[in-house]
């Protein structure tokens, strides 16, 4: 999914139905991780309604991974908060990005917010022409906010029901998603490589010495660097 | 209760940000290195979630070799292509099936 070309007009229904196919397909298949993210937060110490409602009003799942693992490791909540929300960061970019695509205004710019993440993004600037790329967005957000939603209550009740969750590996499951989310990023470049690293050793040496949560916030400052460089062309 | 205030923090905080995208003015996206900047910091913050709940237990650092292994099946997985939820399921089952092997 990498050809862009929001701006043009002449999109063939084609296109639009193909986009429609892609947003189901891609909404359906990553909503059911809402599973993991579900069974995640129960293990991690939330209530079924709380992992629910942060499914419904957060919408983004590595900010949602992110809370359950500070609150999993029994870490400060303002500093786990703060974190989750400077992971959804990446979602303002997208925004910016698709503002021009969607040109939505007044209440239906309110809602389409909601939903700017990363696989309506990944779907909408894959398709040709902007009507195609609007199907392809919305498609991904309704098919992918109900299949989360669902799949979420699913896990949250599941893994209530489970027992000791380390005995069947739930533990593993947040950091292996973050690592699944993040795998197509480390693949991307060199400077991407040198970021994680100095980010996870810059994380473990705060450890002892910082509440949880802050070690991981304190890693932000890895890709600085970025800042202060000219990046190649 | 607390946990429900962050439960809405962290709900409201992330729907302003998405919120923020969408309507803030389309220049800020001009200068490249605020875009490399923007693109980064996912990378760090990341990582460094993925190192502390891998190598963490609240302040100290440990090494459960079920966990880890658990995650080295997932690398190995996504090396394979696998997709999302086939990662999940790699990297659960063989911490599952280290720990019920007593490791």
């Amino acid at each position: 999914m990498s050809v862009r070309n929001e701006e043009g007009a002449e999109a063939p229904p084609g296109d639009v139905r193909a986009a429609v196919r892609d947003g189901l397909g891609v909404g359906i298949a990553v909503g059911v991780s809402g599973l993991a993210f579900g069974a995640a937060g129960v293990t991690a110490g939330l209530s079924v309604p709380q992992a629910c409602v942060l499914s419904l009003v957060a919408f983004t799942g590595a900010s949602q991974f992110a809370l359950a693992g500070v609150i999993a490791g029994g870490g400060g909540l303002v500093a786990g908060s703060l974190g989750a929300v400077l992971l959804g960061g990446r979602n303002a970019l997208y925004g910016l990005r698709l503002a021009r695509t969607l040109d939505v205004r007044g209440w239906r710019r309110l809602l389409t917010a909601h939903v700017v993440i990363d696989e309506t993004t990944a779907v909408a600037t894959a398709q040709d022409g902007r009507d195609a790329a609007r199907a392809g967005f919305y498609t991904t957000a309704i098919s992918l906010y109900l299949a989360w939603n669902l799949t979420t209550l699913l896990g949250a009740l599941g893994a209530a029901r489970l027992g000791d969750p380390e005995a069947i590996g739930l533990d593993v499951l947040g950091p292996a998603a973050f690592l699944a989310l993040l795998w197509p990023r480390l693949t991307a470049g060199w400077t991407e490589v040198r970021v994680a690293l100095a980010a996870a050793v810059l994380a473990l040496a705060a450890t002892p010495l910082l509440p949880p949560g802050v070690p991981v916030m304190l890693a932000a400052v890895a890709a600085v660097p970025a800042l202060l460089r000219r990046p190649a062309p | 209760m607390t946990l429900w205030i962050a439960v809405a923090a962290t709900g409201i905080g992330c729907y302003l940000l998405k919120l923020g995208g969408l309507i803030a003015p389309q220049r800020v996206l001009d200068d490249p290195r605020t875009r490399r900047f923007a693109e980064l910091v996912p990378v760090a913050l990341l990582t460094a979630l993925i190192a502390v709940q891998a190598f963490a237990d609240g302040r100290t650092l440990e090494a459960d070799p079920a966990r880890l292994a658990g995650l080295g099946a997932a690398v190995a997985a996504l090396l394979l292509r696998a997709p999302f939820l086939a990662v999940l399921a790699v990297a659960a089952g063989v911490a599952a099936g280290l720990r019920l092997l007593g490791v």
